[in-house]
């Protein structure tokens, strides 16, 4: 319905007309019904409809099943002029949603500070479902094109979805060759809340990397388990995890880490050290799983997928398969042996803390700064 | 030289973009005032530009100043073709012109464009540099100072109220010139704004001039109409009430010293003394003893010229009159018959005893006789010169003429709450007037009231003779005689007019609450409600909605048809009007406002008032329905019906607007048939036939006016009509009076908006009644809808409920309301009774806090109320009411905890959530978003709930054009208008701001003319507004700010940040 005239800069409102027409009588019709307050008026349970993409009728449809005629003794029409009228404050008002630093200091609405937080907040709030199917994809017209399927998909409206989605895209494109930290960046240009912030981060880093996350392998895992994994990342092993006042950004990984992560590969090719990590490892696990056995079965395997993950990661490829290698290299081989998430834990902590007393191993720094993401990347992932 | 005028382009913002290949803008500023421009330089290549100018210097003439607006001119600059106008910023240089209103203008101005609407910002600073003028024959007025508000303002004290002022310039309408047809809609546009603000400047000039001439230094009560005329031409006329106003300088903690002081010992009284004595037959000019000698039909340039000549005989004749009032009473018959002949035939010839305030310092306003009325329907033909208005100004005079003669038959000498409109199909106008009949106050009461600014210290001379008097001398005599011991609370309901000698039939009875005078059985003004008036319960808006349809018809027969159709049309209203007071069992009638608007195949009629029962009129009868055909049984066990519906109705009316009058009811309620009694106290006429309407009125005076024959089907759309008004839903009260009467505990939280709705008729040949019905229905869900937007608002009154009808097209109808939403605090006695809100009270009575006038003066009965329910009987009878009032608010309170719906505010000082909030946050916005907008309160009314007006900033005077060539895409009609109405807020919020204010008080949106080409895609609509800037603080910041007040001031122009 929102019509973006770039060219003109200038951004017209279409509303549709045709509403007009329920509200008819034989004997007269409304042709013009407005309602302009000082304080602007919004509701949020109307704004929130409008936000799902709701048609005006749909939204009065949904007010009345709420049973808000009774409750307000109103009639039909009352509540279609309000929809409408609610409607199209917001399509004015989206304009300004689309860069919420110009909400504080236009002067057309008159708006209360906690009311342009609410509007603001509600305007970037996502739906899970919609962003996970989104994620990692390219921000471009062509995924845009296939939002019908999106919709079909998720029952979310294919309005809101593009809603959904080109607010993705202007966040990405916002903070894209932004320095500094990326949530923190986010959270200022959109004055948005920390977590919703910290969602439009993973978005962002997401479709920087092009992580692939539409496999079917990773058909279980939610926004939020992608989400914290996301964090994780950005938190530790981008650039900006080490140097808050470096030149490069949060949305790439950090190259230098990526080129010392091939170091590791010492875990796994030179043969004592494998074995002394396993025995060191095994050691500790003794009598505290049920699953012993099959860990000590499978830990060559799995410290031979953990490594040679963390070694490929230099290659721009392995980097898009990253979860998908996290899960056939470890998760689904632990998840077959019937390991609990207390197992896998257990299991991490040693791997990870044994690596430290082998005696030929040096590469510390850089062990603890990939095991502990992977460490938490797998927790969150291991769904029994 | 008189006046350097200096502005300096400091930067702009979100410009549009003007250069598509660069997504920028070049953006330079054209300053113009008068035939001189400067320029800024382009700030090429920016959408925020910031030229940061040199002041720009205009010497001119005040006469300019006052006349011209400061027209900035917004362009984007381009090498290869003509340069684009982005937009324009028109500046109103008035409120610099005075001392005590604004200083510098200095903030973000909307930059708009009558295409585009708002584009962007532009930061300016304007100053103004007056040199003294000497010239005695000057033609400017700078210093006198123009309020909206009816009202003494809040920080003034009125010296002296002088009367009416008036004026009217007409010009051509640049949309009907040759020229239109090969210009831009936008040069046409512009050209139309600039000339409306030119007019308007050159009208408020004029006003001041004549206020300068009678000696006063401000208009009060200014009311400025536009008529578009269409072919025949463009009026802006002006009326408004000038006085001397004082600003008051006392502090707070002086002002509590006269709350505790007896009221014979009046501060006053010693500058009465002064000037009383001695003075009255010395200076009174010798004029002659009857002054009707004028024709009414002689143009109005003449008088304005009379009152010109006469303006220092006027500066003297305050003190005259003063001394004839002050001492009448006492003095012998003869010689105060000589006094009021002399002062009254003098003022007489120059001046019409109009006032344009509705609501006056207790005291002040004497009795009132009820509503007066005049229509005359007009043809229009162009102005063949515009600088000779001769035609226009006669008409009005004509009208004038016609309402003092309808005060005069009240037995009254003016009239106040004084109003003219006029409603324009294409050649045919309406020009209707309308006021309340009253006599006022010859010497100025003091009755220790708390306000004491609101005083007059002293008092002109027109009140006490206003109007000819001849028969009246008796009457008068006994007016003069009780005036003196009659109670504040029901002396303005005594009859003014004499008993024996009653202009219309009326039945009269001993008040309620003297005992000593006689009352009318209802009462119909024009004015608020008086302070100091004993109410019963609550009020409510009433409204009377009526459509009429007519032939179509041209030129002379048209305006005989309409003029036939009007005295009907008045009578229905009003019958519409006294059912619907009797069906609230009320018994008054203020703030009425009767508005019949003319279309080309049908008149409308919107008659909106508040009802109120007044403790010292008689409680009204109920509505007897009686039927033809007793015989009949079905048919009476309908009427019968009918009558138990209305008879429910009543009943829980009276409950809901607690509605219990504390004496015991007389005989007049139980009886089925109610006594014949007068029921018009409405005066109409229009010049073609109002000896017809006299006749017709008289002739239902006598008649039952509460026996509605249900033979009639008038009366079964009458009844019809008065039971599907639906009652208020739960939690909101309605009036359209700036007070409403039974709640005293507002809120901060207020909100002001406008809706506006437009009907289309789809089927042409409908009855009346069947017209009736559409209006009707078509007010009531406006009303509706309404209360449903601003449910969260609740417990709410919406106050200043004003409907503007207009018929725009042939099929068309249009509503607009503007109105303001206050919260108030209902469960105050429940919790917070004893602590804070008992502390609120006894604070508010110290600080004596001169702006809530209405408030205050009846807190201490809440005070009493509120600290021992159970002490009822030791009470003034109103406050016995209000205790059960607040008995009533618990029970509801209760019930509303119970149903959990309703969103309800606990404490006093926490239920500003909103603007209290808001302002803060804003403030801390601030720190990070660079800038954040101030916030600017608007309100219909004269003042701020739970805020001390500091300051007056200037009048608030806008019109502004918006058209389109893209309604589709605009979000059709309603996008259009919507978009349009914002921006209006806008600019209206930014110009205030700009002038260092927090608010607009008095708003109102004086038009709003839309048209619609749906086929072409086009609209345009004309909107003008006007309000008062001001700055308010908090009562909660006052007592920060009674000690420092020029801090105070300075805090909050700079957007109050620092808390």
């Amino acid at each position: 319905m929102f019509v973006s005239d770039r060219e003109q800069s200038v951004v017209r409102y279409n509303v549709n007309v045709e509403y007009f027409n329920t509200y008819t009588d034989v004997k007269m019709s409304v042709e013009l019904d407005v309602f302009v307050g000082n304080t602007t008026i919004m509701d949020k349970e109307v704004y929130q409809l409008w936000l799902n993409g709701y048609t005006v009728n749909d939204a009065v449809k949904v007010r009345i099943d709420g049973g808000i005629m009774e409750e307000c003794e109103v009639s039909v029409e009352v509540l279609i002029s309000d929809t409408m009228d609610q409607y199209r404050t917001f399509q004015m008002c989206e304009r300004l949603l689309h860069h919420p630093a110009k909400l504080a200091n236009q002067l057309l609405f008159q708006i209360p500070p906690d009311r342009q937080a609410m509007l603001i907040e509600r305007y970037y709030a996502f739906d899970d479902a919609f962003a996970r199917e989104v994620l990692g994809k390219k921000l471009s017209k062509g995924t845009k094109k296939d939002l019908d399927d999106v919709s079909a998909k998720t029952n979310i409206t294919l309005k809101s979805c593009r809603r959904q989605f080109d607010n993705f895209k202007r966040v990405f494109k916002e903070v894209e060759e932004l320095k500094g930290p990326l949530v923190e960046n986010i959270r200022q240009r959109f004055l948005l809340p920390d977590q919703l912030a910290r969602d439009y981060a993973a978005v962002v880093f997401f479709a920087n990397n092009r992580f692939e996350t539409g496999k079917k392998k990773l058909q279980y895992l939610t926004f939020q388990d992608f989400a914290l994994c996301a964090g994780q990342l950005i938190n530790n092993w981008t650039v900006g995890a080490v140097d808050n006042m470096m030149e490069d950004m949060d949305v790439d990984l950090d190259k230098e880490f990526l080129q010392d992560l091939k170091e590791l590969k010492i875990l796994i090719t030179d043969k004592d050290l494998l074995d002394q990590h396993k025995s060191l490892v095994c050691t500790a696990l003794r009598g505290k799983t049920n699953v012993f056995t099959e860990m000590e079965a499978s830990f060559k395997n799995l410290s031979r997928g953990l490594v040679n993950i963390a070694a490929k990661l230099i290659n721009a490829k392995d980097v898009r398969d990253f979860f998908i290698d996290l899960v056939e290299k470890f998760i689904e081989p632990c998840r077959s042996d019937k390991w609990t998430s207390i197992d896998v834990n257990l299991y991490l902590t040693h791997y990870t803390n044994s690596a430290h007393i082998l005696d030929t191993f040096k590469h510390h720094g850089v062990w603890t700064r990939y095991m502990g993401v992977i460490k938490t990347c797998i927790l969150r992932m291991y769904h029994e | 030289m008189p006046g350097k005028l200096k502005a300096k382009i400091v930067a702009g913002r979100h410009l549009p973009v003007m250069d598509r290949a660069s997504d920028l803008t070049d953006a330079f500023v054209e300053v113009k005032f008068g035939n001189t421009t400067f320029k800024t330089d382009v700030y090429p290549k920016s959408l925020n530009p910031q030229w940061n100018s040199e002041w720009f210097k205009f010497e001119v003439d005040d006469e300019d100043l006052q006349d011209e607006p400061l027209q900035i001119t917004v362009l984007d600059h381009d090498t290869y073709s003509a340069n684009d106008a982005i937009g324009k910023v028109y500046i109103d240089i008035d409120p610099l012109l005075c001392s005590e209103a604004a200083t510098i203008i200095s903030g973000w101005l909307p930059i708009y464009d009558t295409i585009h609407g708002i584009r962007g910002e532009i930061n300016v600073q304007v100053k103004v540099d007056l040199f003294n003028d000497l010239n005695r024959f000057r033609q400017s007025s700078c210093g006198i100072k123009f309020f909206c508000t009816t009202s003494v303002p809040r920080c003034y004290r009125a010296v002296m109220v002088h009367g009416f002022v008036e004026e009217l310039v007409v010009n051509e309408d640049p949309e009907y010139q040759w020229i239109d047809r090969i210009r831009t809609p936008r040069a046409s546009n512009e050209a139309r704004q600039r000339l409306i603000f030119l007019m308007s400047g050159e009208l408020q000039r004029k006003i001041g001039l004549k206020v300068l001439e009678m000696g006063g230094n401000a208009v009060v009560g200014y009311l400025q109409c536009f008529d578009l005329e269409g072919e025949s031409g463009l009026v802006v006329r002006a009326i408004g009430t000038a006085c001397t106003l004082e600003k008051i300088s006392t502090l707070p903690s002086t002002t509590t010293q006269p709350s505790n002081s007896s009221p014979s010992k009046d501060m006053k009284e010693p500058v009465f003394g002064e000037e009383a004595p001695g003075v009255p037959l010395s200076s009174g000019p010798p004029t002659p003893l009857r002054a009707q000698t004028f024709s009414s039909f002689s143009p109005s340039k003449s008088y304005s010229r009379q009152s010109s000549s006469s303006d220092t005989e006027l500066s003297l004749t305050p003190k005259t009159g003063m001394g004839s009032g002050g001492s009448a009473g006492k003095e012998a018959g003869p010689l105060k018959a000589l006094l009021r002949q002399q002062t009254q035939s003098a003022l007489e010839q120059r001046e019409y005893p109009f006032f344009t305030l509705t609501s006056f310092p207790p005291g002040f306003l004497l009795h009132v006789g009820g509503v007066v009325s005049a229509r005359s329907v007009k043809l229009l033909d162009r102005i063949h010169n515009p600088d000779e208005p001769e035609t226009r100004d006669a008409w009005w005079e004509e009208i004038r003429q016609e309402i003092k003669s309808h005060v005069k038959a009240l037995g009254c000498h003016a009239v106040v709450g004084y109003s003219e409109s006029t409603s324009i199909c294409e050649e045919v106008c309406i020009l209707s007037a309308s006021g309340t009949a009253a006599i006022l106050s010859s010497r100025f009461i003091q009755d220790g009231s708390l306000d004491v600014e609101h005083r007059l210290s002293r008092q002109p001379v027109v009140f006490t003779s206003g109007a000819d008097r001849v028969e009246g001398d008796m009457g008068s005599s006994a007016s003069l005689g009780f005036e003196e011991v009659a109670p504040p609370g029901c002396g303005f309901c005594h009859i003014p007019y004499d008993e024996l000698n009653i202009p219309f039939p009326a039945q009269l009875t001993y008040c309620y609450c003297c005992r000593r005078n006689k009352v009318p059985d209802v009462l119909f003004t024009t004015i608020d409600l008086p302070t100091e008036a004993n109410v019963t319960g609550k009020g409510c808006l009433i409204q009377a909605r009526l459509c009429r349809t007519k032939k179509k018809a041209q030129g002379e027969g048209n305006a005989t048809a309409i003029s036939n159709l009007l005295p009907f049309l008045e009578y229905e209203l009003h019958t519409q009007l006294m059912n619907k007071l009797k069906l609230r069992g009320m018994n008054a009638l203020f703030g009425l406002r009767i508005q019949i608007s003319v279309g080309e195949t049908m008149l409308l009629g919107l008659a909106s008032a508040t009802g109120v029962y007044l403790t010292a009129l008689p409680s009204p009868g109920g509505i007897q329905i009686a039927g033809k055909t007793p015989s009949d049984i079905t048919y009476e066990q309908h009427i019968s019906n009918m009558q138990k519906k209305i008879n429910d109705t009543i009943a829980k009316n009276k409950e809901l607007y607690e509605v219990n009058p504390p004496e015991v009811v007389e005989e007049i309620i139980g009886s089925p048939i109610p006594e014949p009694r007068q029921r018009s106290r409405l005066f109409r006429s229009h010049s073609e036939s109002s000896d017809e309407v006299s006749e017709l009125d008289l002739s239902h005076g006598k008649k039952d006016a509460f026996v509605l024959e249900i033979d009639d089907t008038d009366a079964v759309e009458d009844i019809h009509a008065l039971l599907t008004d639906s009652p208020t839903p739960q939690g909101f009260y309605s009036c359209n009076t700036e007070i409403m009467p039974g709640i005293q505990t507002w809120t901060s939280a207020i909100q002001m908006f406008t809706s506006v709705r437009v009907f289309r008729l789809n089927n042409l040949n409908l009855t009346n009644q069947g017209m009736n019905k559409i209006f009707t229905d078509l007010c009531e869900n406006l009303l509706k809808s309404l209360y449903f937007k601003l449910r969260s608002m609740t417990p709410c009154c919406l106050c200043h409920l004003n409907f503007t009808v207009a018929i725009p097209e042939d099929e068309l109808i249009q509503v607009a309301v503007t109105a303001v939403a206050m919260s108030f605090d209902k469960d105050q006695a429940l919790e917070n009774g004893m602590h804070s809100g008992e502390k609120t009270h006894i604070k508010a009575i110290h600080e004596n806090d001169e702006q809530l006038q209405f408030n205050l003066e009846l807190n201490p009965d809440c005070l009493t109320a509120t600290k021992g329910l159970a002490d009822v009987t030791g009470c003034h009878p109103s406050a016995k009411d209000r205790c059960s009032s607040w008995i009533e608010q618990l029970r509801l309170k209760a019930h509303t905890m119970r149903r959990g719906s309703i969103k309800t505010t606990s404490s006093l000082e926490k239920n500003s959530p909103l603007p209290e909030g808001r302002s803060r946050s804003l403030r801390s916005n601030r720190s990070y978003s660079g800038g954040s907008v101030a916030v600017v309160k608007m309100t219909p009314l004269s003042f701020i709930p739970g805020a001390k007006i500091i300051k007056y900033l200037g009048i608030i005077n806008m019109f502004f054009i918006r058209e389109t060539t893209s309604l589709r895409e605009e979000g059709g009609v309603s996008g259009f208008l919507h978009t349009f109405i914002a921006e209006v807020f806008a600019m209206v919020r930014a110009h205030v701001a700009a002038l260092g204010g927090n608010a607009v008080v008095s708003y109102s949106m004086k038009e709003c003319v839309f048209m619609e080409n749906p086929n072409k895609n086009q609209a345009q609509c004309l909107i003008n507004v006007s309000g008062d800037a001001v700055i308010f603080v908090r009562e909660s910041e006052l007592d920060a700010a009674s000690v420092q007040p020029q801090s105070v001031t300075t805090q909050t122009s700079n957007g109050g940040e620092g808390t």
